[in-house]
């Protein structure tokens, strides 16, 4: 389940059609009007209708949303849009992958944070652990910050996707 | 196998088949192939301009002046990036132009080759849409698509990207009928939820006492017939209207119901209306910050509809309380057919306070001026102009700034398409080519284009395409030696202090049309000028009229930018007149 805590965090999903340039319309509409895209993740997901469904995160008021979300419905290449956070319930999942510094004294703590995280070890040196962690907003938000006092060196996320219940 | 072709000439039949005859352009290394076509044949027609931001602005008046799509053709770099000014004057006022431009070859972009520039990426903010078309198979299609998107929903211009050596290639030519971009909805989605909407609409309608109409440029894109019903709809209801300088056209302007234009130079009645009313009937504006002046205290007591064909443009700037998303003609039809099925013999005596209240707001004359000695003052310029061309139903275009608002005030349209102006952006330099592209489509017709000395000079190179294509453009300059609305605004808000804002070394315009082989007539005194302006118009080729007006006019009414209707400015003379007003609001 969802689990917000910021209110004016938006999910918002887009099915355009898989073509050039439709990337760079949706993104101009939030960028035109200062707001920043927090998370994007595009991929095919219709290869005979060659649709592509964007997830984007971002935080605005509702007013500036909506009207993103028209202009949204403006575009050519747009077939559908959904404020995800204001039509009921739904599944978000993101795919993170974090490098964390460790050393002989504190890698079994590290580790132990990460099997009750459930997240997956998968690879390790004796300087640092890469974790895959597939989950939701806050969670995995509370996994980096538990290994953040280890020393986080670097990070790689997907960005959210996202589907309705 | 089926007849070959070039990507080129399959680009010409595209245009033709899509009913595109006429196309502004400008020639340059990677559109050769497409000027080699368009020599070898004769059915569509091209217009040699002298730069391409007029290239894009003749299509506009084109487009604006007929009702049908305008299109240019110009190269690749400098070509398409001088069109972005004109792209973008036609995004903002909804403007249907398609826009060919050349590229480089396929294998040379993003190599900054001899004139590349990234067109798509600049224009993917001043157009509906765009393409770069890489498969000489695909010209055709996008050709058809672009005019369907270009012309539907809310009009707008789309640009086709087409690198040389794909106009080149060769392919064959399907002469398609139709075709089908599911993704594209322009506004059917809303026509479900229209139905209880309109209900709303006229139940707020008939319990109206004091409504008004603020109609705008949605009824012109809309066509001749949304016009017809309009008129229809206010006659019926007996309420009165006012129209934004983009509807200029939409309702007759001379009858009693118009309450002249509104805005920030609109007439005391219209804005005041606009301040006071319970109903306010928005059909195809879009409540731009030159109309609603200070939003948190614009017309408070109102109930609002909105009329609109793009729901992007609802609630953006003002929140209404009926939405209507749809064309207007088809919006205006159903609210006349649910208005007729009831009783509606009290509908007009509902109104009868509210109109005595107008007859005493259009007591102040807002308009009124006094010519007076030799010095010509631009309103009564542009109030004779009105006159002596009113009869012939002209064409006009004019400019921007100061002579732009006085031919919005003193000028009655009676239809629409008879009025080409830059309304969303403000485009100084659009009114020449403008005038040209209406002129071409409507060769008998009078086209007058009034403008200023300062404006003028932003495409005066166009007088070589005027001159070249014979064109018979009237081109009324009111001269009063300053850029004038950043007079006016330096007058009023700086302090009088005109930095940068007066026109030193100005041309002769008289000398200067003559150079060009065209008639130039001067008038600097008031009693010359009902002759000269005949002279003028009596003339059978095109002209530039240098009229040298009073430099210390300004336009009233005004409502200073973030103020409320109510706070609205009268001319010096007036000013007395509305302090019970004001008060009482």
């Amino acid at each position: 389940m969802t689990e917000l805590n910021t209110e004016d965090r938006h999910v918002i999903s887009v099915v355009v059609d898989n073509e050039f340039g439709a990337l760079a319309r949706v993104v101009s509409l939030f960028s035109a009007r200062g707001y920043n895209i927090e998370t994007l993740s595009v991929a095919v997901i219709d290869s005979q209708d060659n649709l592509s469904r964007m997830t984007i995160t971002t935080y605005g008021s509702q007013e500036v949303i909506d009207l993103i979300i028209k202009l949204l419905h403006r575009l050519v290449a747009v077939h559908d849009v959904t404020d995800l956070t204001n039509s009921g319930p739904f599944l978000e999942k993101e795919c993170a992958l974090i490098k964390v510094s460790i050393n002989e004294k504190n890698k079994d703590e590290v580790l132990r944070i990460a099997h009750t995280q459930k997240a997956k070890l998968l690879n390790h040196t004796n300087d640092y652990m890469i974790f895959e962690l597939t989950d939701g907003f806050s969670r995995i938000r509370a996994f980096i910050s538990l290994l953040e006092p280890y020393g986080i060196l670097e990070t790689s996320r997907t960005g959210y996707a996202a589907l309705p219940l | 196998m089926s007849d070959q072709y070039i990507g080129a000439d399959i680009l010409i039949k595209a245009l033709l088949d899509n009913g595109i005859d006429t196309i502004f352009g400008y020639p340059g290394g990677a559109v050769l192939p497409i000027y080699d076509e368009l020599f070898k044949q004769n059915k569509l027609r091209h217009i040699l301009v002298r730069h391409e931001q007029a290239a894009a602005h003749a299509a506009e008046g084109y487009a604006r002046s007929t009702g049908k799509i305008g299109a240019l053709l110009v190269t690749s770099g400098p070509g398409a990036t001088n069109t972005i000014t004109g792209l973008t004057d036609a995004m903002l006022d909804s403007i249907p132009i398609i826009c060919i431009t050349g590229q480089v070859p396929s294998a040379l972009i993003g190599t900054d080759a001899f004139q590349e520039a990234d067109t798509i990426g600049l224009t993917r903010s001043c157009t509906k849409h765009n393409y770069l078309v890489k498969d000489v198979n695909a010209i055709e299609k996008t050709v058809h698509e672009s005019v369907m998107i270009a012309t539907t929903g809310r009009p707008g211009p789309v640009l086709i990207d087409i690198p040389k050596d794909i106009l080149n290639r060769k392919a064959s030519y399907k002469k398609l009928t139709k075709v089908d971009r599911p993704s594209y909805k322009p506004y059917q989605i809303y026509k479900e939820h229209n139905v209880a909407a309109i209900e709303e609409a006229v139940e707020l309608i008939m319990k109206a006492k004091k409504p008004v109409f603020y109609t705008g440029g949605g009824v012109i894109n809309s066509g001749q017939e949304a016009a017809k019903l309009l008129t229809e709809l206010v006659d019926f209801t007996g309420f009165p209207i006012t129209s934004t300088l983009m509807g200029l056209g939409g309702y007759t302007s001379g009858d009693e119901k118009f309450l002249g234009m509104l805005g920030m130079h609109g007439t005391y009645e219209a804005n005041m209306a606009m301040a006071e009313c319970d109903v306010m009937i928005n059909v195809g504006a879009r409540f731009d910050d030159r109309i609603t002046g200070r939003t948190d205290k614009f017309s408070l007591a109102s109930k609002k509809i909105h009329v609109d064909i793009d729901d992007s443009s609802i609630n953006k700037n003002i929140d209404v309380d009926i939405k209507l998303v749809g064309d207007a003609k088809d919006i205006v039809k159903q609210l006349l057919f649910s208005l007729k099925k009831r009783d509606t013999s009290k509908l007009k005596d509902n109104t009868k306070k509210w109109w005595k209240t107008i007859s005493d707001w259009r007591k102040a004359d807002s308009l009124g001026f006094q010519q007076e000695g030799e010095l010509i003052k631009p309103q009564f310029a542009i109030q004779s102009l009105y006159e002596q061309t009113n009869k012939l139903s002209p064409i006009i275009g004019t400019d921007v700034g100061q002579h732009q608002m006085w031919a919005a005030q003193y000028f009655k349209f009676s239809s629409p398409n008879k009025w080409l102006t830059s309304g969303g952006l403000g485009t100084m330099g659009y009114g020449m080519p403008a005038c040209m592209g209406a002129q071409i489509a409507n060769p008998d017709a009078l086209v007058c284009c009034v403008s200023g000395e300062a404006s003028i000079q932003m495409n005066i190179q166009e007088l070589s395409t005027i001159k070249q294509y014979r064109l018979p453009v009237k081109i009324f300059i009111l001269n009063n030696g300053y850029m004038g609305m950043v007079r006016q605004w330096q007058e009023l808000f700086h302090g009088d202090r005109y930095s940068e804002s007066y026109m030193d070394a100005l041309p002769d315009f008289v000398k200067l049309a003559e150079s060009y082989g065209i008639k130039g007539i001067r008038c600097d005194k008031s009693e010359d000028l009902q002759d000269k302006i005949k002279e003028m118009i009596d003339y059978q080729g095109p002209v530039v009229f240098d009229c040298i007006v009073d430099p210390r006019e300004n336009v009233y009414p005004m409502i200073p930018a973030g103020a409320a209707h109510y706070e609205i400015e009268l001319g010096p003379d007036h000013k007395q007149d509305i302090e019970l007003d004001k008060n009482r609001v």
